[in-house]
């Protein structure tokens, strides 16, 4: 079960691709969302845990969450 | 009753797979129990990676072009037309220039991918790239004029046809610059979207020493969102801006709009099982090269293969018996290191790229593929 109660603006289901897929699915998203969207990443790849708070560092964009808590990791970024 | 197998595309996977399936199938087909129709919006198939070679005024665009009529069987109808419509419940096409539509029994999307520079403001306008004829014409009037200044490689989108060819290109520019007696006063800086080099961690790890080693500058977690072509700048997500005096930049990719419209996928690419290449969303569709979301390069190579498993899974369902042959993730590149080097790297979804050490060797070997590729197009390497 999640646990977080965020509500998305948006979720990229990246389950099954391969590193950097996720990452790069995320991105192309926020290039199209507005500031103050809440993107929902879904990944079960572990190498998603260290690509999108690395990215997400470099900008402006907020992590808000990562739920861990299910089969595929859940990643909540906020567009600045 | 005669079945009936559209192939969407004729570049590599879509060639090589009308190839095959007239080779398999000859007798279905002579019989008149099997017709393979092979659509094409252009009537020259286009081997995509002479490109690379054009900017440094190796190869023109027609090196690349041969007519599709004199490389597929005579046993393929071949029509030069355009799909507007899939209709994968009623199993038809519509066709741009018709006649009528054209209904299928079995459909495959070889529909490979196109460029979406829109995408990124001021691109069109301030960038050119070497994914398209029209791309690499203008880089090589860019560069022969360069004499001094910054030139740039931006990887934007991805992901893009042929992943290795960003390297190639800043370690040809590097070799061309240096034998022109030019590098020194020119600067050479790559980006790229994420942390390292290049997607697959094991050709990043390789690739790095080389282009420390050569002097070329690396931005990486560089995602361009804006190119001012006034100014010369390209500005990051990450709010980086690097100025340039020639920009090549690999532009956002799409695939067709059909594909996407039909529900086959995102973006033109068509989901699909990445061993048996089905599509997820349509019964009797498959998908290969470029179009299909297997998560391994966008490379004539991955087509090559794709389209003979493609062509084992029809012949077997045609005669009635279990499709066995899967995809295993094979993928072959050459790449080249500088003007008269090149490395080389093959793996699949198990097996990691290992590059092996750049050679001249490998460099001809490239070239030597490049001019036997036609042969592979006609099925028969």
């Amino acid at each position: 079960m999640p646990t977080t109660d965020i509500e998305p603006t948006d979720t990229v289901d990246a389950r099954g691709a391969a590193c950097p897929g996720p990452l790069m699915d995320l991105i192309s998203r926020v290039r199209g969302a507005e500031s103050g969207d809440v993107i929902r990443l879904l990944s079960d790849n572990d190498q998603s845990l260290t690509d999108v708070s690395e990215w997400v560092d470099e900008t402006d964009n907020e992590l808000l969450a990562v739920d861990e808590s299910g089969d595929e990791y859940e990643f909540y970024v906020e567009v600045a | 009753m005669t079945d009936r197998i559209a192939i969407l595309g004729g570049g590599t996977g879509g060639a090589v797979l009308a190839n095959n399936l007239a080779e398999r199938l000859r007798p279905e087909i002579d019989a008149g129990d099997v017709e393979v129709t092979l659509i094409n919006d252009d009537p020259d198939h286009v081997y995509k990676p002479i490109w690379l070679y054009v900017p440094f005024g190796k190869r023109e665009p027609a090196d690349a072009r041969r007519p599709l009529q004199s490389l597929v069987d005579d046993r393929i109808d071949l029509r030069i037309d355009r799909v507007t419509r899939i209709d994968t419940d009623g199993k038809r096409l519509e066709l741009r220039d018709g006649p009528g539509s054209l209904a299928y029994d079995y459909l495959v999307a070889a529909t490979g991918s196109t460029l979406a520079p829109t995408e990124i403001p001021g691109l069109e306008e301030g960038g050119h790239d070497y994914y398209s004829e029209s791309g690499s014409l203008a880089l090589r009037d860019d560069l022969l004029s360069m004499t001094e200044g910054h030139l740039v490689l931006s990887v934007i989108g991805t992901p893009h046809m042929c992943p290795a060819a960003p390297l190639e290109f800043v370690f040809m520019a590097d070799d061309w610059l240096r034998e022109r007696g030019l590098r020194e006063d020119v600067d050479i800086t790559y980006t790229y979207p994420i942390q390292r080099v290049h997607g697959n961690p094991h050709i990043a790890e390789w690739a790095e020493p080389i282009m420390d080693e050569r002097g070329i500058d690396v931005e990486t977690f560089f995602n361009a969102d804006a190119i001012d072509p006034e100014a010369g700048t390209v500005t990051s997500m990450e709010g980086t801006e690097i100025d340039y005096d020639v920009l090549a930049a690999i532009p956002p990719h799409r695939g067709v709009d059909v594909v996407e419209e039909a529900g086959l996928g995102e973006r033109g690419w068509v989901d699909v099982n990445k061993h048996t290449l089905e599509a997820d969303e349509a019964e009797d569709v498959y998908a290969l090269g470029d179009a299909a979301t297997t998560g391994v390069p966008k490379a004539g190579s991955v087509a090559h293969y794709q389209a003979g498993v493609v062509a084992q899974r029809l012949e077997s369902e045609i005669r009635g018996r279990p499709a066995t042959e899967t995809y295993d993730g094979k993928t072959l590149c050459f790449i080249e290191t500088g003007m008269d080097s090149a490395s080389y790297v093959e793996f699949d979804y198990e097996n990691p790229p290992s590059p092996a050490p750049p050679s001249e060797k490998l460099h001809w070997s490239k070239l030597a593929y490049n001019e036997s590729y036609w042969l592979t197009a006609r099925g028969l390497l």
